[in-house]
């Protein structure tokens, strides 16, 4: 039995349930938070080694075998990204303890953020469509009230907005679902995939599959990401920061998983489709990201084109590209949450979000200035940090397979990122100080220690890409090899 | 606003009992027939509100001192901990087992492990469906 | 009979998709959950629909209709419930603050 698997997602559900308990008790609750997802993070990494010696594994939901019972599977990819997503989430968590005010911490931020979490770790992990579709859900709604939190008109503006388009893609979800459902008459993830190949990809099927790349395009960001802005750039610091670290990349990885075990065998189809919406994708984020004054705006941007960089991996769906896409959704989820808080505490400092704003930041916060520097250097993909492997195996795997407009553009974006956080760097932190130093707000004491583990993080995954290529290397054979994860489903029953 | 509601509250006293027993039977009937804990807990929610707005919120808060928001975390745990027991006896999450036991007055009874997963799940289903009514009844 | 559903599921979302597009948020949230009605029956009528027994061994009936499309629907209109509460809350909330329920009336600029 491998219960230990089904602990990534059981475990911050219930202890955001205790916690409802504490409800009075801010740093309490904190302090239990943190621990929990440590404790967390420290579970996929065991999971992650279990794997490498004993292959996928798999937990089947009250003893039904598949594919008649809801199960998870876990294999590199999955729990590569489980760890990252909880050691990110631990990392944000200790940035609310040391910020957020008193009101905000009683008001179930705690809780919530562990229900996210879980709706996360859920998601990478589950082995069956529907599972998907709840483990979404479980996400979606504790979004939602993250994303009202504070309750400043603007907020709930963009809370309508964004509720009511998640209800229509969810929407979309359950079409695709049961479209799938009445043609394959299965939703275990390798069953459908052992299904598909055996009929072949017909054209019904291709439809299907091109249903679920909206609804996952949707919740990614991948083109359709019209509502991502307003709605990242409106919350409080550690939930945008949450927003942009994780959301988007439970849509990817579901791209990811859908597109290279289930709907793979039309790649002259769907995966031209996806490399289309990849280069418009860039394109649109990076003129949003240098057309803005607004920081936070220009930070969303910057994760739109994250997105379609990282599909441009999946369009061209070689072993060196697929590598280099799961790289840089490691590096990117770091990196992002990273962003997010600097330039949230940039605003907390100056009050205004607005670059006109600010002026000389450098010269009362140097260490916050160096980090946004290296965060900069880092999402623009300068070696050594952790941006650089996953530019390089992608724009490689580009050149070898001749898609050289996706590479144009792929290099565009990243020198485009480089600027639109010049500008930010240039205008915000040097220039003349408007503030004095009697009048400069104190940074409260320890604020800069998240963001610092953050930058210690990216360094190190630029660092240690060879210590960490052994998994990703697993990772990527495993999405090019869907028989592999059909076997470990399907095969024997233990 | 002064509604002269005595009919209301009369029939309510009656019909409040009546989804009550109606919401337990529909729960315990769910083991082999329509219902569960969803549904039972949705009737057993109707009750309460249908309380809630017969009597003002005061009145029903004083007689019935429940912490729904508590109760709906509870049923939670309560449902996470049926799954997780399982687990500690080298069954996998969510595994259920049911036996036959002799009781006094039942005879020969079955009982299964899944009627605590269900009782977890209808406490969920009032303490959220309560809050909500609550919530949105409260400010005005 | 699925044709009829089938019909049946296009009338409720064109009826759902006219009451999405209007401007006034309650219509939207009612034009929400009739969207969530339309897909669970089409989801029904994606298992097949036919006159059975339960899916349990001890029945011993001709025919069984298929459980799993039930187990699906009961989940997604649970899920369906807790989002239609979570944006009536909203929509109240927001009403109370931004003083409207027109969606029109709603924009306002970033500036605040």
């Amino acid at each position: 039995m491998n219960n230990i698997l089904v602990l990534p997602m059981l475990f911050p559900i219930i202890v955001g349930v205790v916690l409802i308990f504490l409800r009075t008790y801010g740093r309490i609750q904190a302090w239990i938070s943190i621990a929990s997802m440590a404790l967390t993070a420290g579970i996929s990494f065991y999971l992650l080694h279990t794997v490498q010696t004993d292959g996928i594994i798999r937990l089947d939901f009250g003893g039904w075998e598949p594919p008649f019972g809801i199960l998870f599977v876990a294999d590199s990819f999955s729990i590569l990204l489980v760890l990252t997503s909880s050691i990110v989430t631990a990392i944000c968590l200790s940035y609310a303890l040391i910020s957020t005010s008193k009101e905000l911490q009683t008001m179930y931020f705690y809780p919530t953020v562990l229900f996210l979490a879980a709706g996360v770790n859920g998601s990478f992990l589950t082995g069956d469509l529907f599972n998907l579709f709840v483990c979404f859900e479980v996400m979606l709604l504790s979004s939602y009230v993250l994303l009202t939190l504070g309750n400043s008109k603007r907020q709930l503006r963009e809370a309508i907005k964004y509720v009511s388009i998640n209800i229509v893609s969810s929407w979309f979800f359950l079409v695709a679902l049961a479209f799938l459902y009445g043609t394959v008459g299965t939703l275990n993830m390798a069953h459908v995939a052992e299904r598909v190949a055996e009929v072949g990809q017909t054209p019904l099927l291709t439809t299907i599959s091109i249903v679920f790349l909206v609804v996952f395009s949707l919740k990614a960001g991948l083109l359709l990401y019209f509502w991502l802005p307003g709605s990242y750039s409106s919350p409080q610091i550690v939930t945008s920061a949450l927003f942009g670290a994780l959301l988007t990349k439970v849509g990817i990885y579901a791209l990811f998983r859908i597109f290279s075990l289930i709907f793979y065998h039309q790649p002259e189809i769907t995966h031209t489709i996806i490399g289309i919406m990849a280069a418009l994708t860039l394109i649109g984020g990076s003129l949003g990201a240098i057309a803005f004054n607004d920081i936070r705006s220009i930070a969303a941007y910057n994760v739109v084109i994250a997105v379609g960089f990282m599909l441009v991996g999946l369009a061209i769906a070689t072993p060196a590209a697929i590598e280099g896409s799961i790289y840089y959704l490691i590096h990117d989820m770091v990196a992002k949450a990273l962003l997010f808080l600097l330039v949230g505490t940039m605003i907390t400092l100056s009050g205004t979000s607005k670059m006109a704003g600010m002026s000389g930041l450098m010269k009362n916060y140097p260490l916050l200035g160096w980090s946004f520097f290296i965060t900069m250097l880092s999402l623009a993909g300068i070696p050594p940090l952790s941006g650089f492997i996953g530019k390089v195996l992608i724009s490689s795997a580009a050149i070898d397979n001749g898609s050289y407009v996706l590479l144009t553009l792929a290099l565009l974006s990243s020198i485009l990122v480089l600027y639109s956080l010049l500008r930010i760097f240039k205008n915000c932190f040097w220039g003349e100080t408007i503030v004095s130093k009697e009048e400069q707000l104190p940074l409260r004491r320890g604020v800069l220690l998240p963001c610092l583990a953050l930058v210690v993080l990216t360094i190190g995954i630029g660092l240690g890409t060879e210590g960490l290529s052994l998994y990703v290397m697993d990772a990527a054979e495993t999405l090019l090899n869907p028989d592999m994860y059909i076997d470990a489903v399907l095969g024997t029953i233990q | 606003m002064n509604i002269n509601d005595v009919i209301l509250k009369t029939v309510s006293k009656a019909v409040v009992l009546i989804i009550l027993t109606f919401g337990i039977y529909l729960f315990l009937s769910g083991h082999n027939q329509p219902g569960g804990g969803f549904i039972g807990g949705l009737v057993i929610a109707s009750a309460f509100v249908l309380m809630f707005l017969s009597y003002d919120s005061e009145t029903v808060s004083d007689a019935l001192p429940i912490d729904f928001k508590k109760l709906s975390a509870f049923g939670v745990l309560l449902a996470m901990a049926s799954g997780i027991a399982p687990m500690f006896f080298g069954g996998a999450f969510l595994a259920q087992s049911f036996g036959y036991f002799d009781l006094p007055i039942f005879g020969k009874t079955e009982l299964a492990t899944v009627t605590i997963f269900e009782a977890g799940i209808a406490l969920t289903v009032i303490g959220v469906v309560v809050n909500i009514i609550l919530s949105i009844s409260e400010d005005e | 009979m699925e044709s009829l559903i089938i019909i049946l599921v296009g009338v409720l979302t064109t009826v759902a998709i006219y009451l999405v597009l209007s401007k006034n948020v309650v219509r939207v949230i009612l034009g929400t959950a009739i969207l969530s009605h339309a897909v669970h029956l089409l989801i029904l009528s994606m298992g097949g629909l036919k006159v059975g027994t339960v899916p349990l061994l001890g029945e011993e009936a001709e025919v069984y209709v298929d459980a799993l499309p039930q187990a699906l629907i009961l989940t997604a209109i649970v899920i369906s419930f807790a989002v239609t509460a979570f944006i009536l809350v909203l929509a109240y909330r927001a009403y109370q603050e931004l003083g409207t329920d027109n969606l029109g009336a709603m924009r306002g600029s970033d500036d605040e």
